[in-house]
């Protein structure tokens, strides 16, 4: 059932392309089917998923022979938590792109060729597989952010496509070197992972690997094609972005990386671990000092994504835990936020600027906007309730184990984000100016922002649904994560950490 | 000799013997029977012509089939010629439906049998493997290759690729007949295979290094590869369009085939040189002739604004990619280098066909007049997406497998020290490299909005079906490229290795 999503997704991208141009409404239900289906898909997947059998194989087909490259997807936990995160987030992207009308069918074209890519990294097994994936998912980012973008948008898209590019470069070395000197003729993940490199092999191909695919996780200082990226983007695709393709980095660094090369993970764990929180704090001061309202939720980004990276170096299984419950909510906050933020904001004001936006009333003007925008941040500063809380507070006790000093930073690096989050929503939306200085923008003729649309609605109840729930009830997706841990695939990974 | 030997060989060189009847068929239908008829038609006879030929040479050797070798390896048919040599006809046909909407000449005629002569050369290339006969048929290709890039008679820039092309084509065949010259004093032999069990029986020498480097100097230019390659981007811009095409695409396919026999057969106990420092091997000087062509051809393709010139130098940094390949040696290197030489030429035919179009209807090749394609002709514009996204090596196109293979097959020779690290990293950077400058096109075309008053291109019907053929080509070579990659390793396992 899981496999489908993929298919499900391509074939969606082609039905979206063929719909004539003229109609963008034909585009946009095929688009709606195709989201709604995959995410169907991705539940059911998820319901008759059964955690204690580990990694279940769901299809495995000879595909390459000459090099011992096999079609094989298989899930564990981990795989269907991203995936049904990726369904949402598709979801949620298109009803918030509904007001597309410039090239609707290209756009969704592009939107679900990068779906479908993101599906099969989260469900490959075979290595050569998942690199296939990954790069197909590097063009539609490329043609979405320029041809849909706002600010800068050339240079953004241009920044993003490079980055990805090298940072799979760097992968694709990596991954040619352990099929060379493993010799053992195949791509196979868990069959690699059985195999014991060399510690002066993992030295150079550990973070040569865990990098290559954590620059697209925004790790400090590969991060800055995000902030310029999201905010470029179109919303769709920002939340995209930050929804999913961050957490393809993210899983890469942990399917990949971390268990094909466990003992280089211990050399370059504090190292690792400092850049993480690095990018904590650096991210949150740097987004307390933003003008443009895309970039306080990019550079929020970059310092989410920072407590995936820490709670994936902890070396124990409350910090990886942690870490994939970070990506699913980040995925969800993150969407929510650039939902405000580029649709309910921008389409209407037309202008992301802090200062501009102040003078607009926005509370009066757009009240829906106003109480997302207030319960995302809530979730994104790590409030109780919200899913959010659950996973940050897992990563920091995994990081206390590992290396307290590192772990107050980080909490830290938490209370800068309750400032700037604050700091944005009163001034966006509760501003102290003179209730008269409000007036004169509104007599300005300003006040004629279009209400929130339904589709709006519907995305952001969708999206603070799920924060909720995983906040109010995480067992719900640890009991899907954790026993992930035990299967064979993380049996070296187990074995350096001492479980 | 008696008769029936005659017949023997007459039987084996029938598919080349098919090829040049004919060109003289074509050559003799034009100027004897339609010198009254419009171009179009004429231009169409001959290429129906063209196809029919090499269709026919292409039937006889998928039906006769026979191995065999004449004369001590002056003439050799095996499965692996024979799939060569397939390929080569699959492009010369490609080329000559490309050329059917030129209007670049009056002389039909002359231009298709030069072709197909052309193409005999290529043939015969493949087949042989002596020193002599390389040579004259290397020859016998350049020599059509040079008139056929000054056809444009009426474009300067045509006659000066084409001067440059013959002059730097010239020193490259003095060089190569020099190493060869040098091969056949040291060894007593011109038959590559027994050339090679000399050379190894010899022991090191500082003759043998030196005929290296001349016959690696001589095939360096065939390949366009630094720093020999400084013809290719004026050739490519001067010469018409189907024209630079075939050199992208059949020159390459067949130079990159007896580059490989002669080295990698001939020098294989050279590879590293041998404990005398006097006599180095052809790897270390291979890998620095790949890494400056990966390198230069990358860095130089950035800055271009015509679109052709942007195609000879990535045909310069893929030549460096194709000679990472050789370092892998034995069969591996032949597969991995056939297959990606083969999706190339493919590839670089179906670009040539979309600059071809646009070409003819906006009037030039630059980054800009590709502006708004995806508006103006968007079958042609996704097809070109294709071609340059398997360039820049995203999978799942062709070109992608293609570079893996390569680099999976360089960096499984000698796994345990790992030697050539160093140059799949540089290729591999280099891809990123060249991302940017194929997405410069691509954005043009997707992303520049078209001028308002710029109407849908009218596309030949030929031009269409041959670059959607070719497009879907690329894709499903991608998705599946168990196909050209396990006839490779069989007719390869069926040799020496």
């Amino acid at each position: 059932m899981l496999a489908w999503t993929i298919y499900l997704s391509f074939a969606g991208a082609l039905a979206c392309l063929l719909t004539p141009r003229e109609n963008p409404r034909a585009t946009r239900a095929v688009a709606f089917g195709t989201a709604l289906a995959g995410l169907v898909c991705a539940l059911i997947g998820a319901v008759q998923f059964k955690p204690e059998n580990g990694l279940e194989v769901i299809t495995n087909v000879r595909w390459i022979p000459a090099l011992g490259i096999d079609y094989s997807l298989a899930a564990d936990g981990i795989s269907v938590t991203l995936v049904v995160l990726t369904g949402l987030a598709a979801v949620a992207g298109v009803l918030f792109s509904w007001n597309v009308e410039h090239r609707t069918n290209e756009f969704f074209a592009y939107f679900f060729a990068l779906i479908g890519g993101v599906y099969g990294v989260f469900l490959s097994l075979d290595l050569f597989l998942l690199f296939v994936f990954y790069e197909i998912a590097i063009v539609p980012k490329y043609f979405l952010i320029a041809i849909w973008g706002s600010t800068r948008r050339d240079y953004a898209a241009m920044k993003l496509a490079l980055y990805s590019f090298i940072g799979s470069g760097m992968v694709l070395i990596g991954m040619l070197a352990a099929y060379a000197v493993s010799g053992a003729g195949t791509f196979d993940l868990a069959a690699l992972a059985h195999h014991k490199f060399t510690a002066d092999f993992q030295r150079w191909a550990f973070p040569l690997v865990f990098v290559g695919f954590a620059i697209l996780a925004g790790m400090w200082p590969f991060h800055t094609w995000a902030p310029t990226g999201h905010s470029a983007a179109p919303t769709a695709a920002s939340m995209l972005l930050a929804g999913v393709v961050m957490k393809l980095g993210a899983y890469g660094c942990l399917r990949v990386a971390m268990t094909l090369f466990p003992e280089g993970l211990k050399m370059w764990q504090h190292e690792l671990a400092a850049l993480a929180v690095t990018g904590i704090v650096y991210g949150a001061l740097v987004a307390l000092v933003q003008k443009d309202f895309k970039f306080v939720i990019g550079y929020s980004s970059v310092s989410h994504m920072g407590f995936v990276l820490l709670g994936l170096v902890t070396l124990n299984e409350i910090g990886w835990s942690g870490a994939v419950l970070q990506m699913f909510s980040h995925g969800i906050i993150a969407g929510l936020l650039f939902g405000v933020v580029g649709r309910m904001v921008y389409d209407r004001a037309h202008t992301r600027e802090l200062d501009k936006l102040e003078g607009m009333g926005l509370l009066k003007a757009l009240p829906f906007a106003a109480v997302t925008f207030v319960i995302a941040g809530f979730a994104s500063m790590g409030m109780p309730g919200f899913s959010g809380f659950a996973a940050e507070l897992q990563v920091l006790i995994g990081a206390w184990h590992a290396f307290p000093k590192l772990a107050i930073l980080a909490g830290i690096g938490i209370v800068v984000g309750v400032v700037y989050t604050l700091k944005t929503t009163a001034k966006v939306f509760f501003p102290d100016r003179a209730p008269g200085e409000v007036h004169a923008a509104h007599e300005q003729g300003e006040h004629e922002l279009e209400p929130i649309s339904i589709p709006e609605r519907l995305g952001a109840a969708l999206l603070i649904l799920c924060t909720v729930l995983i906040g109010l009830h995480p067992r719900l997706l640890l009991d899907l994560i954790v026993p992930s841990f035990k299967s064979p695939l993380f049996e070296g990974l187990r074995k350096v950490a001492g479980l | 000799m008696n008769t029936s030997d005659y017949l023997a060989l007459l039987t084996a060189l029938a598919p080349e013997v098919i090829v040049v009847l004919t060109a003289l068929l074509v050559l003799a239908v034009d100027l004897l029977g339609s010198q009254d008829t419009p171009r179009s038609y004429r231009m169409s006879v001959a290429a129906g012509l063209t196809t029919v030929g090499c269709g026919g040479a292409a039937v006889w050797m998928l039906v006769n089939s026979t191995v065999g070798n004449w004369h001590g390896g002056m003439f050799v048919v095996d499965p692996l010629n024979e799939l060569v040599k397939t390929v080569l006809l699959l492009l010369t046909v490609l080329t000559a439906v490309l050329s059917v909407d030129a209007k670049f000449t009056r002389h039909c005629g002359e231009y298709f049998a030069l072709l197909l002569l052309a193409t005999a050369g290529m043939m015969v290339l493949a087949s042989t493997e002596d020193l002599l006969l390389i040579f004259v048929a290397l020859e016998l290709v350049s020599l059509s290759l040079y008139i056929m890039v000054a056809f444009d008679k009426a474009n300067r820039a045509s006659a000066e690729a084409a001067l440059k092309y013959f002059l730097f084509g010239g020193m490259s065949a003095a060089f190569l007949l020099f190493g060869f010259s040098l091969l056949y004093g040291l060894t007593g032999t011109t038959h590559v295979p027994r050339m090679a069990y000399k050379i190894f029986a010899l022991g090191p020498d500082p003759l043998a290094s030196v005929a290296l480097v001349m016959v690696i100097i001589g095939f360096g230019f065939k390949v366009a590869a630094v720093p020999f390659h400084l013809w290719s981007p004026d050739a490519y811009q001067g010469a018409p369009l189907p024209c630079a095409a075939f050199i992208a695409s059949g020159s390459k396919v067949a130079s990159f085939f007896v580059f490989a026999k002669v080295l990698l057969l001939g020098f294989s106990q050279l590879g590293w040189g041998g404990a005398n420092a006097a006599a180095g091997g052809w790897m270390p000087l291979l890998s620095v002739v790949a890494a400056a062509s990966m390198v230069l051809g990358n860095l130089a393709a950035i800055r271009q604004t015509s679109v052709r010139r942007l195609l000879a130098y990535s045909a310069i940094a893929h030549a460096g990619y194709m000679l990472v390949g050789f370092l892998a040696l034995g069969g591996e290197a032949f597969a991995s280098v056939l297959f990606y030489v083969t999706t190339y030429a493919i590839t670089t035919v179906g670009a040539f066909g979309v600059l071809g179009v646009v070409e003819a209807e906006v009037g030039g090749d630059s980054l800009e007049d590709f502006a708004g394609l995806a508006r103006r002709a968007p079958v042609l514009a996704v097809c070109l997406m294709v071609f340059l996204l398997s360039l820049a090596g995203i999978p799942p196109l062709a070109g992608f497998f293609g570079k893996f293979y390569l680099f999976a097959a360089a960096m499984t020779n000698e796994a345990k020290s790992l030697p050539f690290l160093w140059l799949i990293v540089l290729g591999i950077a280099m891809s990123c490299v060249s991302l940017y400058y194929y997405l410069q096109v691509l954005k043009q075309a997707f992303v520049v909005e078209p001028d308002p008053e710029a109407r849908p291109l009218a596309v030949p019907f030929l031009a269409h079906a041959v670059t959607v053929v070719l497009a879907v080509t690329i894709v499903l070579l991608g998705c599946v490229p168990g196909w050209l990659l396990d006839a490779l390793h069989q007719v390869i396992g069926k040799q020496r290795w």
